[in-house]
């Protein structure tokens, strides 16, 4: 296939509005930075971020209404010629990366924890301990670049979500990454471990973009397109057995799993997820997840449906391993924030087990029912209420002033603050798939859906699987309530949050229980939005 | 909408629990015992009102229509009969364990004690209530985290681990449940029946395939779990050792029932030709409860796990009458159920009350008790003969049926099962020998000093008189068994084995 003419895309702005708001915002905020004045310059950026994803939010909640009543152009449209989508999960995914976005950039915005200052350092270009930065530390200086920094990566994600081609999705992973390493590097205390984090996570993620670009090399010798309809006509075509078109989709595979953070390709998470200021860390942990799992999607179901039969089995293998191994190893942690890190990797394995079901709207999901699209996006969106929540926490435990993850130094927590306690309990009841809250609605949709998709074996390897998991959150309430403190950790204690931590608290707390005891509507308003559209291979 | 009295009984001590915590920590134990007493009097209306109007007092919502589950509330005989004894058994509980976390360092307060009480209770009362699978299953789960706390919260110094033992032998027979609860809902769906109801599910002729079984099998695992039967019972004697003796009563009296409840419920009730297919085994098993059970109390030191390994063998007579599938063996169990709750929790309140004056729970500790404290004597001998279903008390109608109702179709098994009656009679009285007669030990004399307040005496004569007015005049309990237990009967197409003596005739 020889390229001939370059035509220029037709861009239907109407349909990418929210991604442009993100977007926009983002480079607006970057001029902020450089030209508002120190000291309206913080809250100019916290309002400028909230106010620009509550319209990207906004709108996708008005595409969704129009779509579905026909006022604007269906779904169906191919924007961007062909290589961009946005179709209903599309605009789920929106809506639920740009939900967890806003929570967690109100979370950015919290001062009083850190008596006045941010969770991120003064001066990230400084190098640790030296005098430039304890300068900055002294003179008080707030630096705010990592509103930017999330919304550029929001935008990232939002493109991966809404990719229909090969590059776009490249692209969408690169602007997604690129903003998160700065990000990890941030913290305010701590700084060599958060550089180091921010380098391993740099490094790897750049041997996965890598990895990922070469499978893509590979797909497109294979189909001669990158766009995803050609490469499922392809995959059609050939019965799926070229070794051009297997080689592309384990290293694009390989590349998208590693964002999830899935076995064996999660050696970075436990360190970055430690290393990474907690704020960062959750917005990491939760529309980092949400976003490569989007993006696999689509890959996965409409790209390479095809080959359905051949990375089922794969998956359902990296599923049981993400599971095991990120349950056993998290049981032998004594820093609470490597135990969410391990917890968020075993739940990567959770998430896996509906995507290998892959019952969709397209082949054997009966009407009324909920099926992996639906299921997928409902656990992600208990996970994510849940560990931004858990994560929100850690930042609240402190000892003179810095967070203490040690979990030894947690003993008694729950019991002298019975409210942050019980918001504890119930973040952790969630991950580990108690009901009357979230997660046990997610994992009751999730593995109904693998089972429903003939993989009942996977669905109870993935029970056994949280059998293990539950003893996670176990030993952290167990220590929580019950363990008596040691007498040097006396100073160990919850710091009193300003309000931005309280709403980002609150919001989690009422949509983990909301969840867990009205979850219908959610869930049908999410199988409504399941069904993935296929353009034909023009 | 008819006014919803179910979901209200369930949510009433709730919100009970959140008022208790939200009151000063003298208020809130008062509060919690009002309120329990309200609700007590509360299911004697709603019982009065569909019993004198016969209005049905079901209520259906759709809860998750994707799933087909439905908040699905209803009152059989059964349920009826399991409501009646927890919102009985709660304020004995209350008032037997007044003094709890006060004046203890290290523990949890007292009104915490009385809350998650009270949560314990709200949540049983929904799961007893449920007629949805899905339903019946989260409140199934749920109970375990307020009885975590009971348990981790106050008393023994090992409880902490105790309390995680509970908890993950709890999960982990919640999440075999959870694959069954799963499969189900996925074969079901299959079979065109988008519902979880039990009503539904009951019509829904499942397919006798592996899944089919597999999916029994998770069910009845969990359910052995939860009414320990042995060789799932090993979490039970260490959580009773550990926690308050309100606590325990509360646990085997109410929670552990879930067992045997959901037996019923969904074993027979949905996967009737499964649980056939399973009879054998689970007779036997029932067989090596009762006998382990007793064995196991007559070897116990510490009185706290006898009277653990006691019901350990009192569920193996329930879980025998429930799979022999006779109308005579399926109403005395559900009435079996009921009798438990009422002597073992009578005989772990005044245990308790000795345990807590001696200061130890060991047999050994004990002696000459009933020369200092009669009364206490008096009521441990009599819910202990309670528990040993000597005639007179509820027990016996209960344990009598049981019996002879498995001797019309499996005569060896209750022939062996008698067997438990004997030892019962035998570690019963042989603990009492111990504990209470001869003379008089140093150790009782300083320790024992008060007989039985006035109020522990009226935690324990409302149990005292509701066993013993059943045992003469059974038929208000029977009447509601009945019923239930000829639908079971009709549900599992199963036929009272015909007495061979008529054939001769």
């Amino acid at each position: 296939m020889t390229p001939t003419s370059f035509t220029a895309p037709t861009l239907d702005y109407l349909l990418l509005v929210p991604f442009l708001i993100v977007l926009g915002v983002a480079c607006l905020g970057v001029l902020v930075e450089a030209f508002v004045p120190r000291a309206p310059r913080f809250a100019t950026q916290v309002a400028l971020a909230v106010v620009g994803l509550a319209a990207a939010i906004g709108t996708t909640a008005w595409l969704w209404v129009d779509g579905k009543s026909g006022l604007i152009d269906p779904f169906s449209s191919t924007i961007v010629s062909g290589t961009v989508l946005v179709d209903p999960p599309v605009l789920a995914m929106w809506a639920i990366l740009f939900g967890f976005g806003l929570i967690s950039v109100i979370g950015f915005a919290e001062r009083r924890l850190h008596s006045g200052a941010t969770a991120f350092t003064p001066m990230a270009a400084a190098i640790p301990g030296s005098t430039a930065e304890s300068g900055a530390r002294e003179a008080g200086l707030v630096h705010s670049e990592v509103f930017p920094l999330a919304l550029f990566s929001l935008a990232g994600m939002a493109l991966l979500v809404s990719a229909n081609d090969l590059l776009v999705l490249f692209v969408g992973l690169e602007i997604l990454s690129l903003p998160l390493y700065v990000m990890s590097g941030l913290a305010r205390h701590r700084r060599l471990v958060s550089q180091e984090a921010a380098l391993k996570y740099f490094l790897l993620g750049a041997a996965a973009s890598a990895i990922f670009l070469f499978g893509v090399a590979f797909l497109f010798g294979f189909a001669g397109s990158f766009s995803y309809d050609r490469v499922a006509s392809a995959v059609t075509f050939t019965a799926g057995s070229d070794p051009l078109l297997l080689a592309g989709l384990g290293l694009v595979g390989v590349g998208m799993l590693f964002k999830i953070g899935a076995v064996p390709f999660h050696s970075w998470v436990p360190d970055v997820y430690q290393g990474a200021p907690t704020p960062v860390t959750s917005f990491m942990s939760v529309c980092t997840k949400i976003a490569a799992v989007g993006g696999l999607l689509r890959l996965f179901y409409v790209a390479l449906g095809g080959m359905r039969w051949t990375w089922q089995p794969l998956l359902a293998g990296v599923a049981i391993l993400t599971i095991v191994v990120g349950a056993i190893i998290a049981i032998n942690q004594a820093d609470v924030k490597r135990i969410l890190a391990y917890s968020s990797i075993a739940h990567a394995g959770f998430i896996l087990v509906p995507v290998v079901g892959a019952v969709t709207v397209g082949n054997m999901l009966v009407d009324g029912q909920a099926g992996s699209v639906a299921s997928i996006l409902f656990y992600l969106v208990a996970y994510g209420f849940a560990t931004i929540g858990a994560f929100t926490v850690v930042t609240l435990v402190r000892s003179q002033g810095h967070e203490v993850t040690d979990l030894s130094a947690w003993a008694g927590v729950g019991r002298r603050h019975p409210v942050i306690g019980f918001a504890m309990l119930v973040f952790l009841l969630s991950l580990a798939g108690i009901p009357l809250t979230g997660g046990f609605v997610g994992k009751f949709a999730a593995f109904a859906a693998a089972w429903r998709g003939g993989y009942w074996w996977l669905a109870l390897v993935a029970i056994a699987g949280s059998l293990i998991a539950v003893y996670i959150y176990i030993r952290v309430i167990q220590v929580m309530f019950f363990r008596a403190p040691e007498s040097d950790s006396a100073e160990v204690d919850v710091a009193l949050p300003g309000g931005a931590t309280w709403i980002v608290l609150a919001l989690c707390f009422v949509g983990t229980l909301g969840l867990g005891l009205a979850p219908g509507p959610v869930l049908d308003l999410l199988q409504s939005a399941a069904a993935f559209v296929i353009p034909s291979a023009g | 909408m008819a006014f919803p009295f179910l979901t209200v009984l369930g949510l009433l001590p709730l919100v009970l629990a959140i008022l208790v915590w939200l009151s000063k920590p003298t208020a809130g134990r008062v509060v919690g015992l009002v309120g329990a007493l309200v609700t007590l009097v509360y299911t004697g209306g709603v019982i009065a009102y569909t019993k004198v109007t016969s209005t049905p007092v079901t209520e259906s919502l759709d809860w998750l229509p994707i799933i087909g589950a439905k908040y699905s509330m209803d009152l059989d005989g059964m349920g009826l009969l399991m409501v009646a004894m927890t919102v009985f058994l709660v304020p004995a509980v209350l008032i037997a364990e007044w003094k709890t976390g006060i004046g203890e360092t290290g523990r949890f307060s007292s009104k915490s004690f009385v809350a998650l009480v009270l949560l314990v209770e709200s949540f049983s009362l929904f799961s007893f209530m449920s007629f949805d699978l899905l339903v019946f299953y989260i409140f199934f789960e749920a109970t375990l985290i307020p009885m975590y706390f009971l348990i981790g919260g106050w008393s023994g110094a090992k409880r902490g681990k105790a309390a995680a033992k509970f908890l993950l032998f709890g999960l982990a027979g919640g999440l075999i449940m959870l694959f069954g609860v799963i499969g189900t809902a996925v074969v079901s769906s299959s079979q065109g029946t988008v519902s979880l109801n039990f009503l539904d599910l009951a019509t829904t002729s499942f397919q006798d395939s592996v899944a089919v079984k597999v999916i029994f099998l998770c069910f009845f695992i969990a359910f052995a779990l939860k009414a320990p039967m042995v060789p799932g019972h090993i979490w039970l004697p260490d959580a009773a050792e550990e926690t308050t003796p309100g606590a325990a009563a509360l646990m085997v009296g109410v929670l552990d029932k879930l067992g045997t409840f959901g037996m019923i419920r969904i074993c027979i009730g949905v996967f009737p030709v499964q649980s056939q297919w399973a009879t054998p085994v689970i007779m036997i098993l029932a067989v090596i409860s009762i006998l382990y059970g007793a064995f196991a109390a007559l070897g116990s030191k510490n009185l706290m796990r006898l009277i653990a390994y006691t019901s350990i063998s009192h569920f193996g007579f329930m879980v025998m009458g429930i799979f022999a599938l006779t109308s005579q063996s399926l109403s005395g169990s559900i009435f079996y159920m009921v009798n438990h709750a009422l002597s073992t929790g009578a005989l772990y309140l005044v245990i308790g009350y000795m345990i807590h004056r001696r200061g130890s729970a060991r047999v050994d500790d004990f002696g000459g008790v009933v020369n200092v404290a009669p009364l206490a004597a008096g009521f441990t001998l009599v819910a202990g003969l309670a528990s040993c279903a000597l005639p007179g008390t509820s027990s016996f109608v209960s344990e009598f049926m049981a019996i002879a109702g498995t001797w019309t179709r499996h005569p060896v098994i209750a022939g062996v099962a008698v067997l438990g009656t004997v030892l019962a009679a035998v570690y019963i009285l042989w603990t009492y020998q111990r504990m209470m007669t001869g003379p008089v030990t140093e150790a009782t004399r300083d320790r024992i000093t008060t007989d039985l307040s006035w109020r522990e005496r009226w935690a324990l004569i409302p149990l005292v008189a509701a066993f013993l007015v059943l045992g003469f005049w059974p038929h208000p309990a029977l009447q509601e068994a009945a019923p239930t237990a000829d639908y079971y009967m009709v549900t599992a197409a199963a036929h009272d084995p015909v007495a061979v003596i008529e054939e001769g005739r």
